[in-house]
């Protein structure tokens, strides 16, 4: 079945989407459009120094992305994340990445595949990391949902119930860091933060609470099972056919 | 046993020093409001009583396992998240219907439950956030200027019915207020802040207090030291038995 490239292309773009429409979301709710920006551009440098280094670019993807997504949330914790800060670091970032691809030794570095990304040349490897990256963004967000969306309404609610709103800040910044390594090759750099947030911006308008906006897709699989409370019913929903009653943050990229 | 105590906090924004040498403790079953004039620090102390905002000096001591109900000052709902009454209720962890039904019909908030939060007005938001923070049945309440943009018969319609929670809860609320009329009839205590603590005390005490006269008595051309006259000479059993009544 993954011997044809097709396959391995659509399956490539569910993963990538399953993540990005979860954390869309998130991106979507709390503005983080320019951190998205910041932390994917600086992937190019990882890809760069990667490719120079001898490495998976992977790795070298999942230390820029990483280190961007740290230094931006400590930034944003510092009260300094201001719009014209994250705007250097993404273009800074980009301009560093592209710098390093000009001037590194080797086999020139087809830039085009990282910034646009190219879904037909999805291989077996690729796959694996963008569908255990899915589970590990689905997975975390999962499990800590109710500390990302209180802190995501008001960082003062969280405190007040005991939780630690930073924590829920820093793990989105990092999760942002892995979609970006999952979704490069799909999307390539430019364009990942098109999928975190169209999808997340159509989602809005058919759902009715953050469940449904987040994971709607899986609603119709999941009723009576012990994910039933997350949908909750809307009665503004029209109750029109199974396409548009699972109303997919997730699956509307695809 | 208290059930908050701050003990000489201070708190600084960038070089401006917001709070400075602020000393209290919250006992169980009290009610306790803070006044004071805009910029005076008010909601900083409250933020840093639960913990969010970083003390330049001094510290905040919590009981261990204390459950607070916050109602914030503000809370902006980014349109871009859709949620509705029922589902605010369930964070930051999930209650039962019935649970929900009964903060709702408690805080004066029923029937709502299907809204959409950013679809509420001024007042049914108050009423819901009051809601939300009543369900894990808090040993403390805090509430950030919760009757802001009440007109008078509705803040003092929730005033009561912070009362009438806080005799069925036994809770302590802890609140910033500016409604200086319900004040000194409903708070066991008072505290006046412009910084620091300016004076603290029953309402009789605060309001015979000349720090209280220089912050509150000459900006309303005498109009309080009216109100204030009138309430020093009535007879203060009958406050205490009707105390949130004297509203309009």
């Amino acid at each position: 079945m993954l011997d044809d490239f097709l396959m391995r292309a659509a399956l490539g773009a569910l993963g990538v989407a399953l993540a990005s429409g979860i954390l869309g979301c998130f991106v979507v709710w709390r503005r983080m459009a320019y951190f998205g920006d910041a932390t994917a551009h600086a992937s190019i440098l990882g890809v760069a120094l990667s490719l120079g280094l001898g490495l998976p670019p992977v790795s070298g993807i999942l230390a820029t992305a990483g280190a961007t997504a740290l230094l931006v949330w400590l930034l944003a914790e510092r009260g300094i994340g201001a719009d014209a800060v994250l705007g250097v670091i993404a273009h800074g970032a980009l301009g560093l990445g592209l710098f390093a691809a000009a001037i590194l030794p080797g086999p020139r570095i087809s830039l085009e595949a990282w910034l646009f990304g190219d879904i037909l040349t999805v291989g077996r490897g690729d796959l694996l990391m963008i569908w255990a990256g899915a589970g590990l963004v689905a997975g975390l967000v999962r499990w800590h949902w109710g500390l990302l969306l209180t802190s995501t309404l008001s960082p003062d609610l969280a405190r007040a119930a005991g939780m630690d709103p930073r924590r829920g800040s820093l793990l989105l910044s990092l999760l942002l860091a892995v979609v970006v390594a999952a979704a490069i090759r799909i999307v390539g750099a430019l364009l990942v933060i098109a999928l975190l947030i169209i999808p997340a911006a159509a989602a809005r308008g058919l759902a009715c609470t953050p469940e449904g906006m987040a994971w709607g897709f899986l609603r119709g699989s999941a009723r009576g099972r012990h994910w039933a409370g997350w949908g909750w019913p809307c009665s503004r929903m029209p109750r029109w056919g199974p396409p548009l009653s699972r109303w997919p943050s997730v699956s509307l990229p695809l | 046993m208290t059930l908050v105590a701050a003990e000489g906090i201070a708190v600084r924004q960038g070089r401006l020093r917001v709070l400075q040498d602020v000393t209290l403790h919250i006992r169980p079953g009290e009610i306790v409001t803070i006044v004071g004039p805009n910029g005076s620090g008010k909601s900083t102390l409250l933020r840093a009583l639960i913990g969010a905002v970083p003390l330049a000096a001094g510290r905040v001591m919590r009981r261990p396992g204390l459950r607070i109900g916050y109602v914030p000052q503000k809370l902006h709902i980014d349109p871009t998240l859709p949620i509705t009454v029922r589902r605010f209720l369930d964070l930051p962890h999930p209650v039962e219907d019935t649970h929900a039904c009964a903060a709702l019909e408690e805080a004066g908030a029923s029937g709502l439950e299907g809204r959409q939060m950013a679809a509420l007005s001024g007042g049914q938001f108050q009423r819901v956030l009051l809601a939300r923070a009543i369900l894990p049945e808090p040993d403390l309440l805090i509430l950030d200027e919760p009757t802001q943009g009440l007109d008078q018969p509705g803040a003092s319609a929730f005033y009561r019915r912070l009362e009438a929670i806080r005799d069925r809860l036994g809770c302590a609320v802890l609140m910033v207020s500016h409604d200086l009329h319900v004040v000194m009839s409903a708070s066991d205590r008072v505290i006046c802040l412009n910084g620091h603590i300016c004076c603290e005390g029953t309402p009789a005490v605060v309001s015979a207090a000349p720090a209280w006269r220089e912050l509150f008595g000459t900006g309303t051309q005498g109009a309080l030291a009216l109100y204030r006259h009138r309430h020093d000479h009535t007879d203060h059993a009958a406050h205490h038995h009707s105390p949130l009544s004297e509203g309009a």
